[in-house]
């Protein structure tokens, strides 16, 4: 008989890991979680696997700007973050929770720094699973914050976001004081991703403390761009760049900025089958091109994705 | 193809010019570069124009399905990742119709399948392929549905049966063209491959093994049928993801060429059928096979596969004009942007998240962003100006203001100048515009 070869690649990098979650004297017994560690292309069991990619539930301490569709499942809990968290952790299986301090937003709420760090709190002692936080997206106030957020869970390990090429001072020294990983994000080019991680690197952050976001452009607003950088990513690393060698991660709520995603429209068939799968397709993507941790908002698409996984890792 | 000097080991070496090149390597140059046909060499031996042939033969093998306008071609492709050059052929979806049907189930099947068609960033969208399952398994009845459903829509065919004799009684009863048989297996392969023969039509062939099916492959070869479909039998995530990349990447590494087909996938389920119908569209998949397609599926499908398929060297570009947002009218302002889609896509996105109206005008840059569209000359106060005049943007807002992308604010005085227009530089980054327009 024929005998089809596996055309097993000989690799000479692979991705770090990053653990998430473990802390020195946290107020509860918490989930500890490690991501990366792969030696081959995404899913390629015959490559290496690696950690399980894992999926981080959206939380918003602001309810003003919420797309509906996406967050109904959550009914009222959407107005205490702490409550939003439990039923991501307890009823649609997050591995972790990400939180979105938008009320700090000078713009909008202008909540101080000390106000969005016991919001942290809050949600920290509402579930046991790691926490990734996140400013409003304002650079200024987000180093203040971020930097607040970091000193008052100095003890529980965070993944603070998040570190750009022109504001990654603050947050990166907050980090290294707290022993808080980091994510290091950057604008859609192989190039960029590797820069800020150079920068981080040089200013004294370990690899073991970076998580890489180059930017996940949702289904129909640029996907491919991203589909093609992560690729590329993937290959550096295991070609052996030690820049690109930290574990990646996919924001895949980028999906819910097209239109198609919750617009009502007949011909479109129905808006929570098609949001579903809008952003289960942007997470799919992101996984297959090699992301190790999705931020998700529809609880629905979440749970498309952790069957996926499950699946993609032959049933585990 | 192979390149010129391994063709030169294979040519007589006479430098004798009967192919009107000076010498064996000249001509073998010319062939590298498809300028010149083997055939101009008198004294090439049987055997090295076999090899030659081979080695030059696509490494997955182009295939037709129908006919005219609405025939689908797959395969053909050479690249593991979009990234190095493109994907050539994309991914067509198929619907599945059974012989038991009732006839509302027919009529709604066929009326959902000439439904499921979109257009967006001005390409159209659609379902590809309608397919016919022999559930009744009875000959006869399988042919006058097929019949039907030919002769109601114009898709190309997929002809599901197990059955050689109710593929033949399909092909007597309605005049096809080339339609897709599915599949040959174990079970079947002589009569099945038999029939694709006479037919001349395109034969799926499918087994799980990989080993088996590059067996039956052979076979299928040996009884005279050129052109294959692969189905691999998966029945989840990792297995297409898996045996797709062992298939694709052995035929364009060239590391194994018994299985230089496109792949079909049969998917299975509704929620997981959806999932593997999104991988295989992003892993190698030529046909995905559903049994139904919901709208609320069939739009996330199409869009992913329309962005995978891009072409990685040429940006996606959207109609130059202007677009209402938020319902604007004479008092609205007008902002204008490039025609790259990304640059349109955040900025129309972010005029809606500030719910006030606008007017946004999208200048032709040949799909260039702001900044390379300057530099390169192909966004000037003129070419604004333009815009403007013929999309008559001047007559819908009388508000007498330009709002323009903060990249470009030294166009300001020019444009001023140019349109009469108060124009106000915008934020450097997409994001700041709704604070602007609430501001004005």
């Amino acid at each position: 008989m024929v005998e089809v070869p596996v055309p097993k690649e000989k690799w000479s990098g692979k991705v770090g890991t990053v653990v998430l979650g473990a802390s020195t004297a946290d107020s509860k017994e918490r989930k500890v979680l490690s991501i990366g560690g792969e030696t081959g292309m995404p899913f390629l069991s015959y490559e290496g696997l690696g950690n399980r990619q894992l999926i981080a539930g959206e939380v918003v301490d602001d309810t003003s700007e919420l797309i509906e569709v996406a967050v109904r499942p959550f009914g009222d809990a959407v107005n205490d973050p702490a409550a939003w968290a439990r039923k991501w952790v307890e009823e649609f299986g997050a591995d972790l929770v990400c939180l979105r301090l938008r009320s700090t937003n000078p713009e909008g709420k202008d909540a101080s720094p000390e106000d969005a760090a016991q919001t942290v709190l809050k949600v920290l002692a509402a579930v046991d699973v790691p926490l990734i936080v996140y400013g409003c997206g304002h650079e200024e106030k987000d180093a203040r914050t971020m930097e607040a957020v970091s000193n008052a869970c100095a003890k529980v390990r965070l993944l603070l976001g998040q570190a750009e090429e022109n504001a990654y001072k603050t947050i990166s020294a907050a980090a290294m004081s707290n022993h808080h990983a980091l994510i290091a994000y950057s604008n859609l080019d192989i190039n960029l991703a590797k820069q800020i991680n150079i920068l981080l690197s040089d200013f004294g952050v370990k690899a073991e403390n970076i998580v890489m976001d180059p930017l996940m452009a949702g289904l129909g607003m640029g996907l491919e761009y991203s589909y093609s950088v992560n690729e590329r990513i993937r290959m550096a690393a295991l070609m052996g760049d030690r820049m690109l060698q930290v574990p990646m991660l996919c924001d895949v709520t980028s999906a819910w900025e097209a239109r198609e995603a919750s617009e009502e429209n007949a011909a479109w068939g129905d808006v929570v089958e098609r949001g579903k799968w809008w952003e289960a397709a942007t997470g799919l993507a992101a996984l297959v091109s090699g992301a190790d941790l999705l931020i998700v908002r529809s609880p629905l698409a979440a749970m498309v994705l952790q069957d996926a996984i499950s699946d993609l890792r032959g049933g585990k | 193809m192979p390149t010129a000097i391994e063709i030169f080991k294979h040519l007589p070496k006479k430098n004798c010019g009967k192919c009107n090149f000076p010498t064996c390597l000249a001509f073998a140059m010319q062939l590298a570069s498809s300028k010149a046909k083997l055939a101009d060499c008198p004294y090439v031996t049987e055997e090295a124009k076999a090899k030659l042939e081979a080695s030059s033969a696509p490494p997955i093998r182009l295939i037709t399905i129908g006919a005219g306008e609405t025939k689908v071609e797959i395969g053909d492709e050479t690249e593991l990742y979009r990234h190095d050059k493109k994907f050539f052929h994309a991914t067509r979806y198929a619907m599945t119709i059974s012989d038991q049907a009732s006839e509302k189930e027919v009529a709604a099947k066929l009326r959902r399948a000439s439904d499921l068609r979109f257009e967006r960033v001005g390409q159209v969208i659609a379902l590809d392929m309608l397919a016919v399952r022999n559930d009744s398994r009875d000959p006869t009845r399988f042919a006058e549905m097929v019949k039907r459903v030919s002769r109601e829509s114009a898709l190309p065919l997929i002809l599901m049966s197990q059955d050689p004799a109710a593929v033949r009684a399909a092909a007597s009863a309605a005049n096809l063209s080339r339609p897709l048989i599915y599949a040959a297996t174990l079970d079947n392969l002589e009569g099945m491959a038999a029939a694709a023969k006479e037919l001349k039509y395109p034969l799926a062939v499918r087994h799980s093994d990989l080993n088996e099916l590059a067996d039956l492959v052979e076979k299928v070869k040996a009884a005279g049928v050129e052109d294959i479909v692969l189905d691999l039998g998966v029945e989840d995530l990792q297995q297409t993801l898996e045996r797709n990349t062992i298939v694709r990447k052995n035929a364009v590494r060239k590391t194994f060429r018994g299985l230089g087909y496109p792949i079909l996938t049969n998917v299975i389920g509704k929620e997981r059928g959806m999932a593997m119908a999104l991988m295989s569209t992003m892993k190698y998949g030529g046909i995905v096979l559903m049994e139904d397609l919901d709208p609320a599926h069939a739009v996330p499908l199409f869009v992913l596969r329309q962005n995978i398929y891009t072409d990685p060297q040429v940006p996606i570009q959207v109609k130059a004009g202007l677009y209402p947002i938020n319902n604007p009218d004479k008092d609205s302002p007008i902002l204008f942007t490039v025609n790259f889609s990304l640059t349109y896509f955040t900025v129309a996105g972010d005029i809606e998240k500030s719910r006030m109206p606008a007017w946004l005008l999208v200048v032709d840059t040949e799909g260039l962003s702001v900044l390379t569209a300057f530099s390169a000359g192909k966004l000037t106060s003129e070419s604004v100006a333009e815009a403007l005049r013929s999309t008559e943007a001047m007559v819908k807002s009388e508000k007498g203001l330009l709002i323009i992308p903060g990249m470009l604010s030294r166009m300001s005085g020019k444009l001023q100048e140019a349109t009469g227009l108060k124009v106000v530089v915008g934020p450097k980054e997409s994001s700041g515009i709704p604070k602007l327009l609430k501001s004005l």
